[in-house]
């Protein structure tokens, strides 16, 4: 879309750009290109400039079986997180359209977790399913030794998909309950009076069109599960016990900075882009079929 | 709403009842743990009736993790944020909106791009920018031959440095380097009217002053609702203040939530630790309950 009517010094135009073009290739394009340079060569333990290894670090990382199993962790937290967190919001919110009585105050409510910070709601999940203190210590108290975060990796993986959910149900209910009031009251009820259900006009009318907000939602939680994930793993689980939750983003962090080897991390922060990248272009490719567009 | 359903009814009560529990649970019981002493706290069931300790808690976190500066630090890096993306994104999709001219395009792809890949997964190529952030012109004077050049002439060698470590402008400029606000402000100038700049041009106002007169005035809704979910989404940086403030003075309150973690052994502090979580989430919660309104119709807007 462009504008019919435009100003003329363009030169005036371009100074307006002038602080955000500074601003993204200072923190932006130098530290990617940066990322690609360290990722192909090797810093010398004592000085003297990086050394040119070519694809040696991505090698060294794809051979280590530590790296493949914090990727398909990575995947299993995203798949299920983002599964939960959207199924949850849109039956809310598709209930919450519905104006019954009261359905103001879920709408208040409901989107508050989205406010909490990762790390604070993190501390809040670590305390409630703490085995020793919180609510988890009644079922232990049933069943011993059923549930402990800290020495079963299924359940770590569990309390951080619990929390990161939680949150994302906030987010996801504000933009399902927006999607489900822009859809004209004229066209249910038209459907109503033809004699279909509740269920059938959820199928067959708000369905198809909030599907633009589905596969928005789905793209947007999947790119978070992978960022977002920092604050919960490292308040929660700190990547343990014996590295079941340590994502992508959580390794590249300590391995980077705790274990000092920045080309490793370089390498480990391209793969990651590249499945960002991979994944967003999947879901537009093989996904976005089965979206309507109005 | 058309017709009677009383089972589905009931059923969507009860769905959005258990909904609403599982919502506010956590912050129920973080308040309600907040309230205990040691004993009760580590009680297996925990008792569900407060406690009577609520403020002595709060104080023992405020002092053990030094609450107080850091929520200002905290407060001082989210308004940064907020105030710059408001002011630059709207200067940038003023003027890819607006003008023509050449290379227009390719500086809105240049923006666009970024929001593929956010900080978490460019960190520490950042931080070493941060560490000196003159370093990426540097080293283009370096590989132009310019600062060759320079020492030759004036014999002065070129040395650029300036470290934004534990600084406020370290905090803030990486986090506005982003594409969000820009696109919510074009989504919205592409939606003014044309006639409005005509007549602005036919009274003889300049690009500033439209700009300035019209567009910013008009823009106020997405003011308010960038700056509002830019807020809390700086409030809840987690891993970006975790590096570059090593510095106490400078350190975050979502940060210090760390140093409440109860150790492992002995009987864990929890009442501290959520009076501490309490703390920390309030402000947020606070900033969305007061502008529900504004911030819901910026969340649609970035959808278009």
């Amino acid at each position: 879309m462009e504008k019919r009517v435009t100003f003329g010094k363009w030169t005036i135009g371009i100074l307006f750009a002038v602080p955000q073009l500074l601003l993204i290739f200072t923190f932006f394009y130098w530290p990617a290109g940066q990322a690609v340079y360290w990722s192909l060569t090797l810093q010398q333990p004592w000085g003297g400039g990086n050394i040119w290894v070519g694809l040696d670090n991505f090698r060294s990382i794809l051979s280590n079986a530590d790296y493949w199993s914090s990727i398909t962790a990575s995947l299993v937290f995203a798949g299920i997180s983002t599964g939960l967190a959207m199924f949850i919001a849109l039956v809310l919110a598709a209930l919450t359209d519905r104006q019954l009585a009261g359905s103001r105050l879920y709408r208040v409510v409901l989107i508050w977790p989205y406010g909490i910070a990762a790390p604070a709601l993190a501390m809040a999940f670590r305390f409630i399913l703490a085995p020793e203190a919180g609510f988890m210590a009644m079922v232990n108290r049933v069943w011993p030794g059923i549930w402990d975060p800290g020495l079963d990796g299924a359940d770590a993986m569990a309390s951080i998909i619990v929390a990161f959910s939680w949150k994302y149900v906030g987010y996801n209910f504000i933009f399902f309950l927006a999607a489900f009031q822009a859809i004209p009251r004229s066209l249910i009820e038209a459907a109503a009076m033809d004699g279909s259900g509740v269920i059938r006009r959820f199928w067959d009318i708000q369905f198809p069109l909030i599907t633009p907000t589905i596969f928005f939602l789905l793209v947007i939680n999947i790119t978070e599960s992978f960022q977002d994930s920092f604050g919960i793993v490292d308040i929660m689980t700190a990547g343990g016990p014996a590295n079941a939750t340590n994502l992508m983003v959580y390794k590249i962090y300590s391995d980077g900075f705790k274990g000092l080897d920045y080309s490793g991390a370089a390498a480990q922060s391209i793969i990651l882009m590249l499945l960002i990248i991979v994944l967003t272009i999947f879901q537009f490719r093989f996904i976005e079929r089965r979206v309507h567009y109005r | 709403m058309v017709e009677r359903t009383p089972f589905l009814n009931f059923f969507t009560h009860l769905i959005l009842f258990i909904g609403f529990v599982f919502c506010i649970a956590p912050f129920v019981v973080v308040v309600i743990a907040a309230s205990h002493n040691l004993k009760d706290v580590n009680d297996v069931p925990m008792s569900l009736l407060p406690g009577s300790d609520f403020w002595v808690n709060i104080k023992t976190a405020w002092t053990t993790a030094d609450l107080g500066p850091k929520l200002l630090n905290s407060f001082i890096m989210a308004a940064g944020v907020a105030a710059g993306k408001v002011i630059v994104s709207a200067l940038t999709a003023f003027s890819i909106v607006y003008f023509r001219y050449p290379g227009r395009m390719l500086i809105f792809w240049l923006i666009f791009i970024t929001l593929m890949l956010p900080l978490e997964v460019r960190i520490v190529p950042t931080y070493a920018v941060v560490a000196n952030v003159l370093e990426p012109y540097q080293a283009i004077l370096d590989l132009t031959g310019i600062s060759w050049l320079i020492e030759k002439i004036s014999g002065v060698q070129v040395q650029l440095s300036l470290g934004l470590l534990n600084s406020y402008s370290g905090l803030i400029l990486p986090l506005v380097a982003t594409a969000t606000g820009t696109f919510l402000y074009r989504q919205f100038f592409l939606t003014v009217p044309d006639e409005l700049t005509e007549a602005a041009r036919m009274d003889g106002a300049g690009a500033l002053r439209f700009f300035i007169d019209i567009l910013l005035p008009l823009s106020r809704n997405n003011m308010a609702a960038l700056g509002t979910i830019m807020f809390l989404w700086a409030w809840n940086q987690y891993l970006w203040p975790l590096l570059i403030t090593t510095d106490q003075s400078h350190a975050m309150a979502v940060t210090e939530l760390k140093q409440l973690i109860p150790n492992v052994g002995g009987i864990p502090e929890w009442h501290i630790a959520m009076a501490g979580t309490l703390i920390v989430m309030l402000p947020p919660l606070f900033v969305v309950v007061l502008m529900q309104r504004w911030f819901v119709r910026g969340l649609i807007a970035t959808e278009k």
